[in-house]
C-alpha cells in the first residue's frame, strides 16, 4: 500500500522527519518497505551518520534549480514544427525555453497568455530523470544548442520529476502556484510503501494509517466530513433494492447523480492517485477510487441509463444474491467468467451486473457517454469474496479489501464522500435521498480486560487507567471498573474477537502502542518440563558422525520426485501407492519419495559427470501410504552410495583402484561398530542389484536393509557408465534403533603378551568365509581372542574350485603368559575341526 | 740410541701412522676396518704389549705405560672420529630428506555434514541448554493440524500467507510450516508444562528462484506454562541470537501477524556483517529478519488441550537455511537441496 505524505497530512498534522514516521509505522506493525521521495531531500544524504534502516529511493529536487515558473507566451520555433519556445518567468528573470511538449501546442502563437501556465522549471545543472529513457535514469541538465537555439533549462514532465511514469506532456501546476517558489516547497512529497498485514486491512487506506499515527503521536485525527448537497430530483422510484441473503451482503447503499459529464479528474486528484499507485481513469471512476484509497471502502459506479435500458425503460431493481452455478458474467476487464454458488452477484432483473466486492461488469461500467451515475457502497462476506478472487484469479483493489473484511459502517460515509466528489469533479446533481439497507450489522465486541491479563501475557504491570488510555487512542470506548477495563470496539475494525481472543487482540494493541521494545526482557523461569529420552535422535547423530568421519558427504535431497524417476532403481513402475500432489509445480516433482536410495542415486548421477570419486549418504524420511490410515508412515531411512576412485590421486601417488563391494561393507561395519550392533550379511537377490554382489543385513532376525553393487542395467538407467560399479545401501533407522542397547560390557586390557600365529587353509570356493571364521572361533574357545583374515588366494596349484584363506590368530590369556605348547594345542583343535566340518586342508 | 728410545720412537710412529690413517676414514665400514687394523688384537699397538717381556724388568712399567698411552690416544681418536662421522652422516641424511613444504598435502577424504544439518544442530543445542527438547512430527499432515487447529480456518485471509501443496487425499497437505507439531506436542503433554523445539522440512507451493524454495527447513520453538510472558519470549530469543550470532548482537521484535500467535512479531537481528551500518546483505536496512514469533493464541492453546485462562505460552519459528545463507553468504537457496557436491563440500 502506497501512502503519500501529503495525503496523510489532510488528516493529521505531522511535523516529524520522514525516518521517524517510518520508524513509528514499522514498530507498530506497518512495516515501511520503501520511502520514495518526490522531491523532498534524502535524509541519509543530509546526515551521513544516520543508521540506514529504510530503503529510500526517488528524486530530491534542488531548491535552487527546480522552481515554480510561469509560461507567459508559447512561441513557434523558427526552425522546427514539433518544438515550441516558451517565454517563461522563474520569479527572477525571463527565459526562452525550448520544448516539444504536445500539451503546449494548443497555446502556440496566441501571443501573451491571459492566464499564465504554471509549470515546473528546471535550470542548468538540475538533476532530473531522463524523460526519453525507459525507467528512471538520472541526468544533469547541460547547456546545448538544439536546431540553432541555445537551451540550458527545461519545463518538466511528471516522469522527469519522478512523480509518475507520465511523459506525454509537461506537468501543469495549479493556477495559484507561486512563481519562483522552489518546487520542493510547493509539491515536494514522499510515498511510504507499507506492507499491510492480513489482520490490518483497516489500514489499507490513508485514513487508517493516519489514525495509527495519531494514536502513536497523540496528534488529533481530522476525519473527512463529507457534506454532499442532495439537491436533485428524488431517488425514490428511480431504483429499488433487494438483499436476498444478509449473511452474504450485510449492507447495501445506493445514491444517484444526474447530469455528470465524463472527463479527466482535476490534476491534483490524478497526481494523488498516481502517487498511491492507481491509474487515473475518469472523473467518476477516480472519485470512487479516491474514496477507497482514503477510507478503505471500495465503491462501484454504474451507468444508470444502461440499467434503465436493461429494465426496459422502467426503474431498475438491484438485487444481490449468490450466483447460480454455471452463470456467466463478463467483467470490465473484458474477461468472461463462469461462476459458482459462492460468488455473490449484484444483479438487476435482466441478470448479473457485477461480481460483488470484486469487479464491475463490462456492460454497466461508466463510459465517456455516461450521464447518470448510480453509486454503490456495500459490505460483503469476506469468505465468499476470497473464494471468488482465488478461483477466478482476479486481483482487484476491491477484492483485496473486501476479501479481508471491510466494516459495513464505512459504507455510509464512503457513499456520501463519493457522491460529493463526483459532483465536484464531474458536475451534475445528487438525487435527494439514498437507499440504505442494513439487515445484518456486525456485533462490535465489548472486551473486558484486566491488569492481570496484561501482566500474565506481557509480564508488565499497567494500571487500568493507562490500559484504557492506550486503547482510547485507537478509538476504543473504554470504561474502567477497578482493575478492569471494558473496551468497546470502534465501528471500523473487524479484527477484534470476543472473550479470551478479544483479550489477546487488545493485548497486541496495547503492546503495539507502548512499543515491543518497552516490554522488559526476562529469562524463562517457569517450571521445566520432564525431560524425555530421545534415542532416535542420538542414533541419527551417531550414524551421521561415523559416516562423515569415514569420508562420506551428507546430502539432503528434494523429497518430491516422480514415479518414473523412482522406477529407475528397479527398472519398472513401482506397484506401491504414493503420496501424490494435487497441484505439483512440475510433473518431475509430483509424488513424495518412497525410496531414499533413489534420491541419493540421483545426486550421484548429477555429480558423476563432474568428478571421479563420490561417497555420499542421506538420512531422511520416506513416505509410505498405509491402507486405512489418513497420513502415511514416514520411516527415517539411511541410504549411501560409493562410486569411482577409492582414494583421491595425489601428485606423488596415483590411486586408481575403484570402490568395490568390500568398501561399502567396511563403511557399514564401521557404523555397526559405533552402534555396537552385531550384523550378519546374508547373500540376497534384490531387483536393481548385482545378483552376485548383494546382501541383506540382519541383526538377530530383523532385516535392517540391503547393500551391494548396482546391477549394470540399473547403472545404465541412471545414465552412469558400466564401470566402475556403484555400491549402494538403504537401511531402516528404526530397525537399527531396535537393536542398539545403552548397556554393554567393556573387556579389560590384557597384561600378558599374546601369541600370534598365521593359519592358511584351502577350502571349496563356494564355502562362505563367515563359516570358516565361525568354526575357528568356536574351536579356539576363550583363549582365541582375535581372528583376522589377511589373504584370499587362488591358483592353478590349488586347483580350480578351491581357494586359500589365510588368518592371523591371536591367542591370549588374561591369567598367564601362554606357552607355545598351550597355543599349539588350540591350533591343533582348530585344524581338526576345520578338516572335519568343512573339509579344509592345511596349506603347507 | 738406547733400546728405550728406539721403542718410544716406534710407538710414536705407530701412533702417527694410525692417526693419519684415521683422517682418511670416511664412513662406518672404513672406520670398522681402521679399528681392526689399529686397535685390533694384532694391531701394532697391541704387539707392543706382547713385546714387553723382551725389555729389562726395570723398563717394562714405563714402556707398558707408554704403549697404553698410545692405545688410549687411538681409542679417543677413534671415538672422536666416530662421532664426527655419525654427525656428518646424520647431517647428510637430513639434507637429503628435505621436502618442499609448499607442495600439497596428501589427504584422507573428509566427509561433511550438510549445512542445514549443522545449523539445525547448533540451534537445537542452544535451545537444548534452555530446556527445549526436540519434538518431531510428520511432514505429510492433515489440513486440520496444519491450519484449522492453528486458528487458520478455510478461506481465512491468513491462508494467503502459505501457498500449499495439496495431496490427492482429501484434507491431507504437505505441511507448510512446522507449527502442526505444536498441536501434536501440546496434545501429548497437556496439562504439563511444555518446552519443545520442532525442527524439520516444510513445503510451499512456490516457484523457485535464488531466494525461494518449495522445500526448506524450519525450527519452531514452543514453551507453555503458567508463568510465561512476552518478556520471556524476548529474553529467550535475545539469548539465542547472542549465542548464534555474537554476544553484541541486538534483537528487535517488530509487530506482525500470525493467526496462531497474538501478540505476534517478526524477529530482526542487527546485521552482523555490517553491525547495522547498512550493507548489501541487509539491503541497507541494518536489520536481518530471521523468523517470526508471538504469544500462543488462546484458541491454539485450547485446541492443544491447555486452558488459556491458566496457561500462556510463546512460539517462535526460525529458518535454518536463511540463517546459513546469512552466516555463510550463500547466494542461492537452491544450492541446499540440489545435491551438488561442489557446494556441500564447503561445509
Amino acid at each position: 500500500m502506497k501512502i503519500p505524505l501529503s495525503w496523510l497530512k489532510d488528516y493529521i498534522d505531522l511535523n516529524l522527519p520522514l525516518l521517524e514516521i517510518a520508524r513509528l509505522l514499522t514498530n507498530a506493525g506497518m512495516e515501511v518497505e520503501e520511502i520514495t521521495l518526490i522531491g523532498l531531500p534524502n535524509p541519509y544524504e543530509q546526515d551521513a551518520t544516520l543508521r540506514r534502516e529504510y530503503k529510500v529511493s526517488g528524486l530530491s529536487w534542488d531548491a535552487d534549480k527546480i522552481v515554480v515558473a510561469q509560461i507567459d507566451e508559447v512561441q513557434p520555433h523558427p526552425n522546427a514544427d514539433r518544438l515550441v519556445l516558451c517565454r517563461l518567468h522563474d520569479g527572477q528573470q525571463e527565459h526562452l525555453v525550448l520544448t516539444g511538449a504536445p500539451n503546449l501546442f494548443p497555446y502556440k502563437g496566441q501571443g501573451p497568455l491571459p492566464k499564465p501556465l504554471k509549470v515546473a522549471y528546471a535550470k542548468e545543472g538540475a538533476r532530473i530523470y531522463d524523460g526519453h529513457q525507459p525507467g528512471q535514469v538520472l541526468t544533469t541538465l547541460k547547456r546545448a544548442k538544439i536546431r540553432g537555439v541555445e537551451s540550458y533549462s527545461m519545463v518538466c514532465s511528471e516522469k522527469e520529476l519522478g512523480i509518475s511514469e507520465e511523459h506525454e506532456g509537461i506537468l501543469f501546476l495549479e493556477e495559484d502556484a507561486p512563481t519562483g517558489t522552489p518546487l520542493v516547497d510547493y509539491l515536494g512529497d514522499a510515498v511510504f510503501e507499507i506492507n499491510i498485514l492480513p489482520n490490518m486491512i483497516r489500514n489499507a487506506c490513508v485514513l487508517g494509517v493516519a489514525r495509527e499515527l495519531a494514536a502513536l503521536t497523540g496528534q488529533p485525527l481530522r476525519k473527512p466530513q463529507p457534506r454532499p448537497q442532495y439537491s436533485g430530483e428524488s431517488l425514490a422510484g428511480a431504483v429499488s433494492l433487494e438483499i436476498s441473503d444478509p449473511t452474504l451482503n450485510p449492507r447495501f447503499l445506493l445514491g444517484l447523480v444526474r447530469g455528470v459529464s465524463i472527463g479527466p479528474s482535476p490534476a491534483w486528484v490524478q497526481r494523488r492517485l498516481r502517487l498511491a499507485g492507481m491509474r487515473p481513469i475518469n472523473n467518476v471512476v477516480d472519485a470512487t477510487n479516491y474514496v477507497m484509497l482514503a477510507l478503505g471502502e471500495p465503491l462501484h459506479a454504474f451507468d444508470y441509463d444502461v440499467l434503465v435500458r436493461r429494465a426496459g425503460g422502467k426503474a431498475p431493481v438491484i438485487r444481490t444474491r449468490a450466483a447460480t452455478p454455471g452463470e456467466k458474467l463478463t467483467t470490465l476487464d473484458g474477461q468472461e467468467h463462469t461462476l459458482e454458488s459462492y460468488t455473490i452477484l449484484v444483479c438487476d432483473e435482466a441478470g448479473p451486473l457485477s461480481l460483488a466486492g470484486v469487479m464491475g461488469g463490462l456492460e454497466s461500467e461508466v463510459t465517456p457517454e455516461t450521464r447518470t451515475v448510480l453509486l454503490e457502497a456495500a459490505s460483503w462476506n469476506y469468505v465468499n469474496v476470497r473464494r471468488t478472487t482465488t478461483a477466478l484469479h482476479i486481483s482487484s483493489e476491491a477484492g483485496y479489501r473486501f476479501g479481508r473484511g471491510v466494516h459495513p459502517a464505512l459504507a455510509h460515509p464512503a457513499l456520501e464522500w463519493g457522491l460529493e466528489n463526483i459532483v465536484a469533479w464531474s458536475g451534475g446533481e445528487i438525487a435527494q435521498g439514498i437507499l440504505d439497507q442494513y439487515p445484518n450489522p456486525p456485533h462490535d465486541p465489548l472486551v473486558r480486560i484486566s491488569e492481570t491479563d496484561v501482566q500474565r501475557l506481557l509480564g508488565l504491570h499497567l494500571p487500568a487507567a493507562q490500559i484504557a488510555a492506550l486503547l482510547e487512542r485507537l478509538e476504543f470506548t473504554c470504561q474502567v471498573h477497578g482493575d478492569c477495563v471494558e473496551a468497546q470496539t470502534p465501528p471500523h475494525r473487524l479484527d477484534i474477537g470476543e472473550g479470551l481472543t478479544g483479550i489477546a487482540d487488545l493485548i497486541e494493541e496495547i503492546a503495539r502502542m507502548i512499543g515491543y521494545d518497552q516490554i522488559p526482557f526476562r529469562r524463562l523461569s517457569d517450571t521445566l518440563p520432564e525431560m524425555r529420552p530421545l534415542p532416535h535422535l542420538a542414533l541419527e547423530e551417531t550414524v551421521r558422525q561415523v559416516l562423515a568421519r569415514q569420508g562420506m558427504q551428507e546430502l539432503i535431497s528434494y523429497r518430491l520426485t516422480s514415479t518414473e524417476r523412482e522406477a529407475r532403481l528397479i527398472g519398472e513402475q513401482p506397484e506401491q501407492a504414493y503420496i501424490r500432489l494435487k497441484n505439483p509445480l512440475t510433473p518431475e516433482r509430483s509424488v513424495m519419495r518412497r525410496s531414499l536410495l533413489s534420491s541419493v542415486l540421483e545426486a550421484l548421477e548429477k555429480n558423476a559427470r563432474l568428478r571421479n570419486r563420490i561417497a555420499c549418504f542421506e538420512i531422511g524420511p520416506v513416505f509410505w501410504p498405509v491402507e486405512g490410515q489418513q497420513l502415511p508412515d514416514e520411516p527415517q531411512q539411511l541410504a549411501l552410495a560409493l562410486f569411482g576412485q577409492r582414494l583421491p590421486s595425489t601428485w606423488n601417488h596415483n590411486n586408481n583402484e575403484a570402490f568395490d563391494f568390500y568398501d561399502l561393507k567396511g563403511v557399514l561395519e564401521g557404523v555397526f561398530e559405533a552402534l555396537h550392533i552385531a550384523v550378519r550379511f546374508v547373500p540376497a537377490q534384490r531387483t536393481g542389484f548385482h545378483p552376485g554382489q548383494c546382501a541383506e543385513l540382519y541383526a538377530e532376525e530383523t532385516c535392517l536393509g540391503v547393500m551391494g553393487a548396482l546391477h549394470p542395467e540399473t547403472q545404465a538407467r541412471f545414465d552412469l557408465p558400466n564401470t566402475p560399479p556403484v555400491l549402494a545401501a538403504e537401511l531402516s533407522l528404526a530397525a537399527l534403533l531396535a537393536h542398539t542397547t545403552t548397556r554393554r560390557e567393556t573387556r579389560p586390557v590384557p597384561i600378558y603378551p599374546p601369541v600370534l600365529e598365521d593359519l592358511a587353509i584351502v577350502v571349496e570356493e563356494e564355502l562362505p568365509g563367515e563359516r570358516v571364521e565361525a568354526v575357528i572361533r568356536q574351536a579356539g574357545g576363550a583363549l582365541l581372542s582375535d581372528v583376522r583374515l589377511f589373504d584370499v588366494f587362488r591358483s592353478q596349484a590349488l586347483g580350480s574350485g578351491k581357494k586359500s584363506l589365510a588368518y592371523r590368530l591371536t591367542y591370549q590369556s588374561m591369567d598367564s603368559t601362554l606357552t607355545d605348547a598351550e597355543a599349539a594345542k588350540i591350533r591343533q583343535r582348530i585344524i581338526r575341526r576345520l578338516e572335519q566340518e568343512l573339509g579344509a586342508k592345511l596349506r603347507s | 740410541m738406547s733400546e728405550e728410545a728406539a721403542i718410544r720412537a716406534e710407538m710414536e710412529q705407530t701412533q702417527q701412522q694410525a692417526l693419519t690413517a684415521l683422517q682418511t676414514v670416511q664412513n662406518e665400514a672404513e672406520l670398522l676396518a681402521w679399528r681392526n687394523a689399529h686397535l685390533g688384537r694384532t694391531a701394532p699397538v697391541m704387539l707392543f704389549f706382547s713385546r714387553l717381556p723382551q725389555f729389562p724388568k726395570e723398563l717394562r712399567p714405563q714402556i707398558g705405560q707408554a704403549a697404553n698411552q698410545v692405545k688410549l690416544t687411538l681409542e679417543a681418536a677413534y671415538e672422536a672420529r666416530r662421532q664426527e662421522l655419525q654427525a656428518s652422516s646424520l647431517q647428510q641424511r637430513l639434507s637429503s630428506e628435505r621436502v618442499d613444504v609448499t607442495l600439497p598435502g596428501r589427504r584422507l577424504p573428509l566427509g561433511h555434514l550438510h549445512p542445514s544439518t549443522q545449523i539445525l544442530a547448533e540451534i537445537c543445542a542452544i535451545f537444548g541448554e534452555m530446556g527445549f527438547q526436540v519434538y518431531r512430527s510428520p511432514e505429510v499432515e492433515s489440513d486440520e493440524n496444519n491450519f484449522e487447529l492453528l486458528n487458520i480456518p478455510a478461506h481465512h485471509p491468513a491462508r494467503d500467507m502459505w501457498d500449499t501443496f495439496h495431496t490427492t487425499r482429501p484434507g491431507v497437505v504437505l505441511r507448510t510450516h512446522t507449527s502442526p507439531g505444536q498441536i501434536r506436542a501440546m496434545r501429548q503433554m497437556a496439562p504439563n508444562p511444555l518446552r519443545v523445539i520442532l525442527p524439520g522440512m516444510t513445503y510451499r507451493y512456490e516457484q523457485t528462484n535464488a531466494s525461494h524454495e518449495s522445500q526448506f527447513n524450519q525450527v519452531e520453538l514452543l514453551a507453555i506454562g503458567q508463568n510465561i510472558t512476552f518478556g520471556d519470549l524476548q529474553g529467550t530469543l535475545t539469548d539465542f541470537a547472542r549465542r548464534m550470532f555474537g554476544a553484541e548482537v541486538h534483537v528487535r521484535l517488530r509487530p506482525s501477524y500470525f493467526p496462531f500467535t497474538e501478540p505476534s512479531a517478526e524477529i530482526d537481528i542487527e546485521c552482523f556483517l555490517c553491525g547495522g551500518k547498512g550493507c548489501t546483505v541487509c539491503k541497507g536496512g541494518g536489520w536481518l529478519e530471521i523468523g517470526g514469533c508471538g504469544m500462543v493464541h488462546p484458541v491454539v492453546l485450547r485446541n492443544g488441550g491447555y486452558d488459556p485462562a491458566r496457561f500462556t505460552g510463546f512460539a517462535a519459528g526460525l529458518g535454518p537455511e536463511r540463517i546459513a545463507m546469512l552466516k555463510y553468504r550463500i547466494s542461492d537457496i537452491r544450492y541446499f537441496f540440489g545435491g551438488d557436491l561442489r557446494f556441500l563440500e564447503q561445509f
